[in-house]
């Protein structure tokens, strides 16, 4: 059984509530610049974008990836290198960071789709911890430095991206963009083939579907969005280091969906503004992020494996029962 | 001097050596993951904790308690299975019957608990933890010469491995820890108290990890973030190996540890990423490990 089956019969389509709390949240999210540190934003967004390209794989096929850090740490060096080596247009080098990551995600899940359930989370653990090292010894990833002092440039040669709300704007857009596509993919027939092998593999499989096709296919494009996220963080934050290729970020983005909700829309969306305001909020502190990050992991898992808003939609499921 | 495919012989040697030595962590790692699993069906991501945790528990012996080398072999395995048991009883309990990533999940938590804990105390920095009095010096082998250490190392890892196979395979415990593996509503209907076998079986699967970790300690400096590390290569073995059978992972991780040290001597710069490569080759030609049986 997977991961996420118990609360996640159905995908519902947008109805009129879900409309109304769309439109308040992108009239917010247009808003927030004004009221926020716009860097904290596009930081939140991007990790947002990276936990829901992560729950596309848990949350709908019940595949648990150890290793999305590859990905999205991976576009963020070919992003910095393409604008800032080779001189690109930022929006084509954080084009270039997806279709890198996706090339990768090829070839990673490509071997890890050869076995199941927890040795699929060790296989794509230890093929990112590859990657790790390959990128601590490549020249063009400068080891333990990085590539520091990623220009922003000029997005079209238009839209100067130094300006903070320029940037964010285009953060945003991305953001949206990626969402989009997940909810497209998750609500399309191709997605339904997924759930279908997240409830019952063999029974797909009698079904006459080629659920290993299914499996890499849904691998590619969650690693492909994953990397849009990473490639635009490095234009946002204008470097790439060994930090977003480790595993502690593989572990940062299981977290953030675990607690958002797994195989819910909004869930990794939660989760990652919690667990980057956290952090933003520690770091002044004595506390070690670490074992903080640690806690909340024994705490969801052994309390509410559901996640907040999983235990939110739970909780409105039952309610109508009670009072009528 | 005698050469060896163009290399020095004592650098071969030597890197065989080394070789071997991580390749007894490998062995003695990854057959505890692969009790645990067999019986828990629970990736323990804490084992490379549990393994720093016993590397730790020996420095503070000694620099607190004044408690050498010896002792610390037996102290340490027994204080962090005791915690290992704890964790079990407490937490690993609740989650069985639960999709197997939720026990992978748990553990993962816990070992950013204890490393993150750790470095917060300790610095990231590696401390010194000195070999016994018995064991310092060299020992000429005629074509090389051997840290004793390192060869007791060699020596006692393999004693280790030997003595758990044989527990598993030879005592009544054994059997019955077999027998739950197979079915443990069958045996529990038999009058054997599997919850305690689980309990027993984790807290051993820890203490072993502890124990490699004070093997550890003289020859790798002790870091908080020497377990994670070394986990994520072990977690390859494993599947290189398949946690099918005891012995097979015995086997697996001194062959890839050798494999890992001859490729420092003829191509450096892979000898990272050796075992990883090997993993792919055996997923794409062996996908269930080479001592595995798909489920």
């Amino acid at each position: 059984m997977a991961v996420g089956t118990q609360y996640l019969a159905e995908q519902p389509r947008l109805r009129t509530p879900s409309l109304v709390f769309g439109a308040i949240a992108l009239a917010a999210l247009v808003a927030a610049p004004f009221f926020f540190y716009p860097v904290f934003l596009m930081s939140i967004l991007c990790f947002a974008l990276f936990a829901c390209a992560f729950n596309l794989l848990i949350g709908y096929v019940g595949l648990l990836s150890f290793g999305h850090a590859a990905f999205f740490g991976g576009a963020a060096y070919f992003t910095a290198h393409a604008v800032k080596v080779w001189g690109w247009e930022p929006l084509a080098g954080i084009l270039l960071g997806a279709v890198g990551a996706a090339a990768m995600g090829l070839v990673i899940g490509f071997l890890a789709i050869r076995r199941q359930g927890i040795y699929f989370a060790m296989i794509t653990l230890a093929l990112s911890q590859m990657f790790a090292f390959i990128c601590l010894q490549a020249p063009f990833t400068h080891g333990e430095d990085g590539i520091q002092g990623v220009p922003r440039g000029h997005l079209l040669g238009l839209v100067d991206l130094n300006e903070p709300r320029a940037m964010y704007y285009l953060t945003l857009a991305i953001f949206l963009f990626g969402l989009f596509a997940i909810w497209r993919i998750v609500n399309s027939p191709f997605g339904n083939i997924l759930k279908a092998i997240r409830e019952n593999e063999r029974r797909a499989v009698s079904l006459g579907y080629r659920v290993d096709r299914y499996k890499l296919g849904a691998f590619v494009m969650s690693a492909a969005l994953a990397g849009l996220a990473g490639g635009t963080k490095a234009i946002v934050f204008q470097f790439a280091t060994l930090t977003d290729v480790q595993w502690q970020m593989s572990g940062e983005v299981i977290l953030m969906t675990l607690l958002g909700g797994i195989g819910t829309m909004i869930g990794p969306i939660v989760g990652a503004g919690l667990v980057i305001a956290l952090q933003n909020y520690l770091a002044s502190s004595q506390f070690p992020v670490t074992v903080l990050i640690g806690i909340i992991f024994v705490i969801c898992v052994l309390l509410f494996r559901r996640g907040i808003v999983g235990e939110i939609l739970e909780l409105m499921k039952r309610r109508p029962k009670g009072t009528a | 001097m005698s050469t060896i495919f163009g290399i020095p012989a004592p650098a071969l040697y030597g890197q065989i050596l080394i070789g071997l030595i991580n390749g007894s962590f490998y062995a003695m790692l990854s057959l505890g993951l692969a009790v645990i699993f067999g019986l828990l069906r629970v990736i323990n991501f804490t084992h490379g904790a549990q393994y720093m945790l016993g590397a730790f528990a020996a420095y503070l012996l000694l620099t607190y308690a004044g408690i050498g080398y010896w002792p610390a072999l037996v102290l340490a395995p027994l204080l962090v299975g005791v915690v290992a048991v704890l964790i079990e009883r407490f937490m690993l309990r609740r989650l069985y019957g639960l999709d197997p990533l939720y026990g992978l999940l748990l553990t993962f938590g816990l070992a950013l608990i204890f490393e993150g804990a750790f470095r917060h105390w300790f610095g990231a920095a590696g401390k010194p933890y000195a070999p016994p009095a018995q064991l310092t010096g060299a020992l000429n082998l005629g074509f090389m010469f051997m840290p004793i250490y390192r060869g007791w190392v060699v020596v006692a890892s393999l004693f280790v491995c030997l003595g758990t196979w044989l527990l598993i395979e030879k005592t009544r415990l054994g059997a019955y820890l077999r027998a739950a593996t197979e079915n443990a509503t069958l045996v529990q209907a038999f009058g054997v108290n599997v919850p305690l076998l689980l309990t027993l079986t984790y807290g051993l699967g820890a203490a072993l990890a502890a124990l490699a970790g004070v093997l550890a300690a003289p020859i790798y400096q002790v870091s908080p973030l020497m377990g994670t590390n070394l986990i994520i290569i072990v977690f390859a073995v494993v599947v290189v190996g398949g946690m099918g059978s005891i012995l097979g992972a015995i086997v697996t991780g001194y062959v890839l540890g050798v494999l890992e040290g001859l490729t420092k001597v003829f191509y450096p710069e892979a000898s990272s990423i050796v075992i990883f490569v090997i993993m792919a080759i055996v997923l794409l030609v062996r996908p269930a490990g080479l001592f595995g049986r798909e489920e």
